[in-house]
């Protein structure tokens, strides 16, 4: 029978033919932890006899979490984390570099076949450029860069067809919101999500990226888009040296479930508090009143991200009433901004940016929410607390209606700006 | 020999352990008193070596935090038995030797004194009932007999470096 992308490459790396369900040992290409993670890695790691890191090179840490650090035990942490990577020579990516999904797929460290283990759980990402990516706890990241092996159990498969042609003024985190309200926050436990259809083979690694990220807020394992041009197009310019393996499911290859989608009549998304499976689409929402957005994370920190608000933005201002902050994902993405003119841009609108990283995100620092405020974000989670307040509200929406609700000061469909 | 302790479906990690006593202490042998607290207050300290966390669905979901079934073991808890498990907990409880059985619960009632024997099989010593558990599949059940993951692949590759 044939076999899904999620059995070839967790075939490929356990030595032999496997299907949905079997559990197997198999070798990882890539490891990554950050500074949320590593400190319980390490604390695992002492339970090893004789601990190493066996391949540096495919070893990646990454502070992205509290970047700069907003106290000293959070400094002596990263400092921690910097002696172990001098320690055993693992790559480092230090504070103001920018987030971890950001810098491994923009540095080529993840490309087509790969299998990779990241001890945060957007892991998942990386699985838009054709790979094999998940989250894991601290033993299992303590284990892997031990013995670079780790167990799996294969997971089944669901077939997610996207059909249609996103409408102007959408991208793919509308798509991605949609999919996560249609299956529910446990829709997809502990399967693997692949994607096919139309809308996808025209939407580009970007929004790839977004959509694969916001899988995980479906209970998936991995997020799995095929290689293609796209894939190529983005690749070409990381000149990546030595070989990746582009993988194509099989024609008779066995899905637990197969949805197919229709985006072509599709509205802008919102996620309303405090579920991220709580979506609505924008013309259900009336009058929702903003005290700040946020413009950044592994979900839509990126340089077409940053672009699409600046556009528009361009000599309008943010409305008043509304505290804008903005955490580009990257420094690259910074550079970028800068050489197209959207941080500018953003800046003259009256955005706050704060330097590379998760930012607010996860409530540790660069703009916390006030008490009984709403917040409109661009990230991936809106849980009670999440931005460090659990007396604010947060709704989560694409990067277009971020900056045309900052205008305004409330939630707002961005198509009215792109007329 | 243990008692059942009985739960319902969804039990999070947060139910397990609360985020709150997580901010004084992480280690698990001084957080085992906290055991599902904000459920079922004083739990932690009625719970006897040897005992069992008996659940329904998706048990351990929400934050994948290792230590929710750090805790469970720092209580003494012989075994939990689930309808069904979330992944991250089902992993990280493998990992750390924690045994996590599938089995219908429906039929488990609550402080019923529970018995496991070699082949998994769950004999009610209360009602004098057995109840099938799902078995494990080789490698899990070979982790498992290590005592985790990390004993298993001490033994196994006993090499670290190649």
């Amino acid at each position: 029978m044939g076999k899904t992308i999620a059995e070839k490459i967790l075939g490929h790396h356990a030595g032999g033919e496997v299907k949905a369900g079997d559990f197997l040992l198999a070798k990882v290409d890539l490891m990554m932890g950050n500074d949320g993670s590593l400190p319980l890695v390490f604390e695992a790691s002492r339970r090893i006899r004789e601990f190493g890191v066996r391949s540096p090179e495919k070893t990646i840490m990454v502070l992205d979490h509290y970047c700069p650090s907003p106290s000293k035990e959070v400094s002596r942490l990263q400092e921690e984390i910097r002696d172990f990577a001098r320690e055993y020579d693992c790559l480092l990516y230090d504070c103001g570099e920018g987030i971890c999904h950001r810098l491994l797929p923009e540095n080529g460290h993840v490309l087509p076949g790969m299998l990779v283990v990241g001890a945060d759980s957007h892991t998942v990402t990386y699985g838009a450029l054709n790979l094999f990516a998940t989250g894991v706890g601290s033993t299992d990241l303590a284990v892997a860069m031990n013995w670079e092996m780790l167990w799996f159990r294969v997971p089944e498969t669901i077939r997610l067809q996207i059909e249609g042609k996103l409408p102007r003024g959408l991208c793919g985190k509308d798509v991605a919101l949609y999919i996560v309200g249609s299956l529910g926050s446990s829709g997809a436990a502990s399967r693997a999500i692949e994607f096919s259809g139309r809308a996808i083979d025209e939407m580009d690694v970007e929004g790839r990226l977004t959509l694969c990220n916001m899988m995980v807020e479906t209970g998936a394992e991995a997020a799995l888009m095929p290689f293609d041009g796209m894939t190529e197009r983005w690749l070409k310019p990381l000149k990546i040296q030595g070989d990746h393996e582009p993988v194509k499911a099989d024609d008779d290859a066995h899905y637990e479930r197969e949805i197919a989608y229709d985006i072509s009549g599709l509205e802008p998304q919102i996620a309303f508090p405090h579920e991220v499976d709580n979506v609505q689409p924008i013309s259900s929402t009336r009058g929702v009143r903003i005290d700040m957005a946020f413009l950044g994370t592994c979900t839509n920190g990126g340089p077409e991200d940053l672009r699409i608000a600046a556009r528009i933005l361009k000599k309008r201002r943010v409305h008043p009433g509304v505290r804008f902050i903005v955490s580009p994902a990257s420094r690259k993405v910074v550079e970028e901004a800068l050489a197209d003119g959207s941080y500018q841009t953003l800046i003259e609108s009256g955005a706050m940016v704060n330097p590379p990283g998760c930012g607010p995100c996860v409530g540790a620092h660069g703009g916390i929410p006030a008490d009984h405020t709403n917040v409109l974000s661009t990230a991936n989670r809106n849980f009670l607390g999440r931005m460090g307040n659990r007396e604010a509200n947060i709704y989560l929406c694409s990067p277009a209606t971020l900056a045309a609700s900052v205008v305004r000061g409330e939630i707002t469909d961005p198509r009215e700006f792109l007329a | 020999m243990g008692v059942a302790h009985t739960f319902g479906d969804d039990i999070n990690t947060d139910y397990i352990i609360a985020s709150s006593r997580k901010r004084d202490t992480v280690d698990p042998k001084k957080l085992a008193r906290y055991l599902m607290e904000d459920i079922r207050p004083g739990f932690g300290l009625q719970v006897k070596k040897g005992d069992f966390l008996v659940a329904g669905r998706n048990f351990g979901c929400g934050s994948a935090m290792e230590i929710a079934p750090l805790v469970v073991m720092a209580a003494g808890i012989r075994a939990v038995i689930a309808k069904s498990y979330a992944r991250s907990f089902y992993r990280n409880a493998i990992n750390l030797g924690l045994l996590v059985l599938e089995a219908d619960t429906d039929l488990i009632d609550e402080g019923n004194l529970l018995e496991i024997d070699h082949s998994g099989l769950i004999h009610d010593v209360t009602k004098g009932e057995r109840i099938q558990t799902r078995p494990f599949p080789p490698l899990i059940k070979d982790i498992l007999d290590a005592g985790g993951i990390i004993p298993y692949m001490e033994r196994k590759y006993p090499r670290s470096s190649p």
